[in-house]
């Protein structure tokens, strides 16, 4: 399963990117899952964020959220808009 | 008559009077036309601001916008609804975003607009970094953003 991960704002800064396209191994299947495994790849910050947000295709979601292939991934910190 | 739905993310500043006179031209069935305009302060968490920032997620942003207004018209008997919010480099005293909201009275309008921009803040894909004299910083959240969309729930 491959999906595209975005990172915004200060979490983009810490990771030094701003998205990338992985290649899942089997029974990553929800967003929580999808973050630890992202964060033992090298991506440490994810572990250490506070009160990280998640959408998956541009829709909000939590840690239990499933992800199928070819989904539209993005982790932020808390927005600060208006 | 139509009750548009207008979600706009731009670069450019915007004409306050040009934008409120165009959401409710020509519909006499609007009484109350509410509006809130946010703007950058030269100060926020007791350092100095010179300069602000705004980073979005394009596509979800429009996307959570135009289900905040929309949310908004299921709860509230609302015609046209507005909201534009600025993106990149920004001063103080700039405009940063506008919410406005026709309907018949004014009751309707001022509660739609203040639901509107409690949920913007908490909902909608946007992040500040301001510049200070000692550097730039991402704005941390406020938990009192999170009470103020609370409330509607």
């Amino acid at each position: 399963m491959s999906v595209r991960i975005l990172y915004f704002a200060g979490l983009r800064e810490a990771l030094g990117r701003a998205s990338e396209n992985v290649d899942l191994p089997t029974g990553i299947a929800t967003v929580g899952a999808l973050r630890d495994w992202l964060a033992g790849q090298g991506r440490d910050k994810l572990a250490s964020a506070k009160n990280l947000r998640c959408a998956v295709n541009q829709d909000m979601a939590g840690p239990d959220a499933a992800i199928r292939d070819g989904d539209e991934i993005a982790f932020f910190p808390p927005v600060t808009g208006g | 008559m139509s009750a548009p739905t207008i979600v706009r993310i731009q670069e450019a500043d915007f004409d306050l009077n040009a934008e409120l006179t165009a959401l409710r031209a020509g519909d006499a069935r609007i009484g109350a036309l509410a509006s809130f305009v946010g703007l950058v302060r030269d100060i926020n968490d007791g350092a100095g601001v010179s300069e602000m920032t705004l980073e979005h997620y394009p596509g979800m942003t429009e996307k959570a916008l135009e289900a905040i207004v929309d949310e908004a018209k299921t709860r509230w008997d609302i015609y046209g609804a507005l909201v534009i919010h600025r993106v990149g480099p920004l001063k103080p005293c700039d405009q940063i975003v506008l919410v406005a909201v026709t309907s018949a009275h004014r009751g309707e309008a001022f509660a739609a607009c203040e639901f509107i921009m409690d949920y913007l803040k908490t909902r909608a894909p946007f992040w500040k970094r301001e510049t200070t004299p000692d550097g730039a910083r991402w704005v941390d959240a406020r938990d009192s953003d999170d009470s103020a969309a609370e409330r509607w729930q």
